[in-house]
């Protein structure tokens, strides 16, 4: 047995960005198949236009189109793409000057093996068919004196003014030694906690480093699966995953036998009927649907008990 | 060894909305840096330092973006530093950038931070799913509504309270016209008529979502006395706890206790309520005034919510609070503690538009962050500190 | 200025950590060594501040449960940078000089094998303009060696034998994830992974956390029977955008040292390079002679832990003062694609 939980997570959200008026303009050519490049206050101009000049610190405002052809200044071969680069292939990025522009665009070019390219080679730009207003709407070729695709699709009407960039990053997400305590004792049935050496406070789930003391929590202590509420809200609102329909009540539920409360959920009574010093147990799924996790427990629910005084739970507000 | 005085000589920032669509990220932080150098009547190439603060990476989607955003902030050839302390961040980084002056490094430095929250959605990233743990809070309305629940509990407050905040901020929030929301009408009785959301906080007593950006320019006391007007930073202050301890005060935190008791150390304040004329604190639910109230020293524990209820907090009140209408008005979440702290600089400065409090010589901007474990602080006055 | 010096530094670096991504775990033990060797605890430090990033751990506010490890009850003075530890560093360097407190301990963390760190690192440039395609950092850095090559700045054989350097040099150095030299033949025979860099011109992926205690004055002497102190700390930024600046010198590193005083009788360098050529560019940029012993440790190409690596050069120069083996060294970090962000730390002994 590995000495911690491990389990993939993927982190992923389509951003909407609003491009502002410069990159706007440059993708808005994209989309038209012209490269527009921005003057800098020095005179140069710079592909892609910057949205302030580097060294006047002003608003790029004056817009060149320039040609859809150019020379690679430097070169890379990727030997092993990652997941959303332009090919699944290997393929070359290069810094491209575009004729008539000054500086260097980081872009792909489309070649088969790195003997196929070089630097001060000339190349020019693949368009694609379909083009939305993104530097993915081309990539760069060997300049071959051949039609670029340019002409195909139609220009579009309106400015581009925001872009949708996809991000989604895969993880693989550990539990601390101690969490992992925890998750696989919920696999059992069993609510582990872990005493700190120091201040003798019984953690649940235990912790790497106890938050007052600095040091792992290390004495195991099996906790009831009874416990009182301290505090909740009733969610009322609904959200990104959520799996309960609203309105239901998250509460701090602390465990007897624990120094400190744990989340969940407290089902099988009206919402409205929640009230802070209720008793309440751990209902658990069928077994055969337990695995590692907290979801092991459904919710919390109602004990067959008397309320407990304020008295007992106000130092765990 | 002493600290070099420092004052704060130029201030901006965006018009808050809901979303900045006209506007990239460079561009919403150079409208807020733009407005605070031309204020200071100065170029980025006087300025020494850029320091930069934003919430979360995850919230825009780019890791680091002020990697990206080097040449837009005039910091291509400059020091750039990235503060990130959670939602206290504003103010931390404005504190980063006052111990760059006082520290005698730098002559004039532009702090500045950002959200452009349109980017993505907040709930989204603040809680991306973890292995082995289940999604029970709903975003932050949920973790700190239980705790709002304990206050009322503990200070016996009358239900009414978070509305009466709510009302104040969104009445404030209609003499700054950078302000987000500028709802008319908006009363105890309207807030109360509002969607529970997460019960016990209603829907109009909870911050907005926003884009927006806050820059100030902080000088060394050289630069600062050619100035007309420079708020003087009196005090600076920051403290940190865990999220999660056992027997962990979640109403009235230590850190925040402790913070604030530095903070009146260091400026010589004996009695906070009487001696800040004004405070602009951290409030994205209105049940936290009154808890910060206390939290901050400025009524015993178990009474803040008297002062709000007696009418105290608003502009004309014996402590005025949020008088630029507050996060309950503006959330662009990494720059909410810089616009607390602005705001307060404003204010000593005489130069707060119609939400001016008459006669404000010395302020406070507060911020905090996490779930209420990670506090900034600045006291701000109209006079060089003594001290 | 105040005098102020490094006077404890703890590491660990891996080539993968099991652990959480917060990494309080593994915090916990690299504290307990900066006690032991400063004889202090948790109370006797005045400020502290780490550097992390959320997106090398996958989650927002990744840092928050990292200062568990310290111990937080009574609560601290504390802030956090989303930079290497080294700027953390100097955070807390600023705070030592406005006075407010004598003591800091500084501490970074970063568990990049938990993501695709090369895919991940994409994340960090311009998202209108170049995100859209994912260029990956060992691509840029490759388009940076490139640059210098078409120059003749540098050749192939001159990388390898940083490479080569320091992979020797890492064999002495137990936390290195990487280590075992051979010859300057034998490495350029080896395939190439982003022409013109083969995967050793490239630092490994790397797990790790590293923290370092500063103090003033006598509160250093105490700590430290010989501190390394800090004569002149800077940094400096270029542009991102590859476009429009050299990509074969350094800028911002130029800045950065000249601002902290220059490098006349610095006897070691550990630098921060990521990439066999960028040791180049920094040598130069930093005016470094041939005299200059360069990173002992093995430098950023045996372990380079996202987040801490920039920290750790300023450790492992301070311990050449602590014990004796030079007088004036030089510690330096860098942040951003390319060499983006530098950072120069000088330290000297005194007898």
């Amino acid at each position: 047995m590995s000495r911690t939980l491990q389990a993939p997570v993927t982190v992923a959200f389509d951003y909407t960005r609003s491009t502002g008026p410069v990159i706007g303009r440059f993708l808005t050519g994209l989309r038209d198949a012209t490269v527009v490049g921005g003057r800098l206050a020095d005179g140069r101009v710079a592909v892609p236009p910057p949205e302030y000049d580097p060294v006047s610190h002003q608003a790029v405002t004056e817009f060149v189109d320039l040609p859809d052809t150019g020379t690679v200044t430097s070169w890379t071969w990727v030997s092993e793409p990652v997941a959303g680069q332009p090919f699944d292939r290997p393929f070359a990025y290069a810094l491209v000057t575009v004729d008539g522009a000054d500086t260097g665009w980081l872009h792909a070019v489309d070649v088969a093996s790195a003997a196929e390219i070089e630097t001060g080679m000339k190349v020019r730009a693949r368009w694609a068919e379909q083009r939305t207003g993104s530097v993915n709407d081309l990539v760069f070729v060997p300049d071959d004196g051949g039609d670029s695709g340019g002409a195909t699709g139609e220009p579009g009407n309106e400015d581009v003014d925001r872009i949708i960039t996809p991000v989604s990053l895969d993880y693989s997400y550990a539990a601390s030694p101690e969490e992992s305590a925890f998750f696989r004792g919920l696999a059992e049935g069993r609510i582990l906690g872990q005493r700190c050496p120091q201040c003798k406070k019984v953690y649940v789930p235990p912790r790497g480093a106890c938050p007052t003391d600095g040091v792992p929590t290390s004495e195991e202590v099996e906790l009831a699966q009874v416990g009182t509420v301290t505090t909740f809200c009733v969610v009322n609102v609904p959200f990104l995953g959520q799996k309960i329909k609203p309105p239901y009540v998250s509460a701090y539920v602390l465990l007897d036998g624990a120094d400190i409360a744990l989340q969940h959920l407290i089902l099988d009574i009206p919402a409205e009927e929640v009230r802070m010093g209720m008793r309440v147990e751990a209902v658990w799924r069928p077994r055969d649907e337990w695995g590692t996790s907290i979801e092991n427990i459904s919710h919390f629910a109602p004990a067959d008990e008397p309320d407990a005084d304020f008295d007992s739970y106000k130092h765990h507000l | 060894m002493g600290k070099t005085p420092a004052a704060v000589i130029g201030i901006g920032q965006t018009h808050h909305r809901a979303k900045r669509e006209d506007l990239s990220m460079a561009g919403l932080c150079r409208e807020a840096m733009d407005r605070a150098l031309e204020d200071a009547g100065l170029t980025l190439d006087e300025v020494d330092a850029i320091v930069i603060g934003k919430a979360p990476d995850l919230f825009e989607g780019v890791m680091m973006p002020e990697l990206y955003l080097a040449e837009a902030l005039g910091a291509a050839g400059k020091p750039l530093l990235r503060v990130h302390t959670a939602g206290s961040v504003g103010g931390s980084t404005a504190i980063v950038a006052s111990s760059l002056v006082q520290a005698g490094v730098h002559k004039r430095v532009l702090t500045v931070a950002f959200e452009k929250q349109s980017e993505s959605n907040a709930m989204w990233a603040l809680s991306v799913p973890v292995p082995f743990v289940m999604p029970v809070h709903a975003g932050a309305g949920g973790y700190f509504a239980p705790h709002v629940r304990s206050y009322i509990r503990r200070a016996n407050a009358p239900s009414h309270i978070g509305a009466i905040v709510a009302a104040k901020d969104r009445t404030n929030a209609l003499k700054n016209p950078y302000a987000h929301l500028h709802n008319e009408g908006t009363t105890v009785e309207s807030v109360l008529a509002s969607q529970m959301l997460w019960d016990p906080i209603h829907y109009d007593e909870t911050c907005p979502s926003s884009d927006g950006a806050c820059a100030m320019v902080i000088a060394a006391e050289d630069v600062a006395k050619t100035y007309d007007s420079p708020a003087w930073i009196h005090g600076t202050v920051m403290r940190s706890e865990p999220t999660s301890a056992a027997e962990r005060d979640q109403v009235n935190p230590q850190a925040g206790r402790d913070a604030a008791a530095a903070l009146w150390k260091a400026t010589g304040i004996t009695d906070p309520a009487r001696e800040i004329d004004c405070a602009e604190i951290y409030v994205p639910f209105a049940w936290f005034e009154p808890m910060w109230i206390e939290n901050l020293g400025f009524a015993p524990e178990g009474a803040g919510w008297k002062l709000t209820e007696a009418g105290e907090t608003a502009i004309g009140g014996s402590l005025p609070i949020n008088m630029s209408g507050g996060v309950l008005s503006s959330n662009p979440i990494g720059a909410s503690g810089m616009l607390r702290f602005a705001e307060a600089a404003l204010q000593v400065r005489g130069r707060a538009g119609e939400h001016q409090v008459d006669g404000a010589h010395r302020a406070l901007g507060h911020a905090y962050g996490g779930g209420s474990q990670f506090f900034s602080m600045w006291v701000v006055g109209s006079q060089p500190p003594s001290n | 200025m105040r005098e102020t010096a490094v006077v404890g530094f703890a590491q660990r670096q891996m080539k993968d950590f099991d652990g959480s991504p917060s990494m309080a775990e593994l915090l916990v033990p690299i504290l307990a060594e900066c006690y032991e060797q400063t004889g202090w605890a948790k109370k006797d430090i005045g400020f502290w501040c780490s550097g992390s990033s959320d997106y090398l751990a996958g989650r927002s506010f990744s840092f928050v449960s990292a200062i568990d490890a310290i111990g937080v009850l009574p609560p601290v003075n504390e802030s956090h940078v989303e930079m290497d530890a080294a700027w953390a560093l100097y955070e807390a360097w600023l705070k030592i000089q406005t006075g407010e407190v004598d003591t800091a301990l500084v501490f970074g963390f970063g568990k990049a094998s938990a993501g695709v760190l090369r895919r991940t690192l994409a994340l960090q440039l311009d998202p209108y303009t170049m995100t859209p395609l994912w260029p990956d950092t060992v691509s840029l850095a490759a388009l940076q060696a490139r640059a210098g090559l078409d120059a003749g700045l540098w050749d192939e054989a001159a990388l390898a034998e940083v490479v080569n350097r320091s992979l020797t040099d890492a064999e002495k150095n137990e936390y290195a994830v990487r280590a075992g030299g051979s010859s300057v033949e034998e490495l350029l025979a080896r395939p190439m992974f982003a022409d013109p860099l083969r995967k050793h011109d490239c630092a490994p992926v790397t797990d790790g956390a590293a923290a370092i205690v500063l103090a003033a004055g006598d509160r250093a002497r105490e700590a430290n029977q010989r501190p390394a102190w800090i004569s002149g700390i800077a940094h400096s930024s270029d542009g991102l955008h590859l476009g429009t600046r050299d990509l074969t010198s350094s800028g911002s590193a130029e800045r950065a040292v000249a601002a902290a005083g220059g490098t006349a009788g610095v006897q070691v360098a550990e630098l921060h390079a990521p990439f066999s050529h960028q040791e180049l560019v920094l040598r130069s940029a930093l005016g470094l002679g041939n005299d200059v012993r360069i990173s002992p440790s093995g430098g950023a190409l045996a372990a380079n832990p996202m987040f801490s690596a920039g920290a750790i050069r300023i450790g492992e120069a301070a311990k050449q003062i602590w014990d004796g083996s030079a007088d004036k060294v030089l510690g330096h970090a860098t942040s951003g694609p390319a060499l983006q962000q530098n950072l120069v730390c000088v330290m000297e002994g005194r007898n």
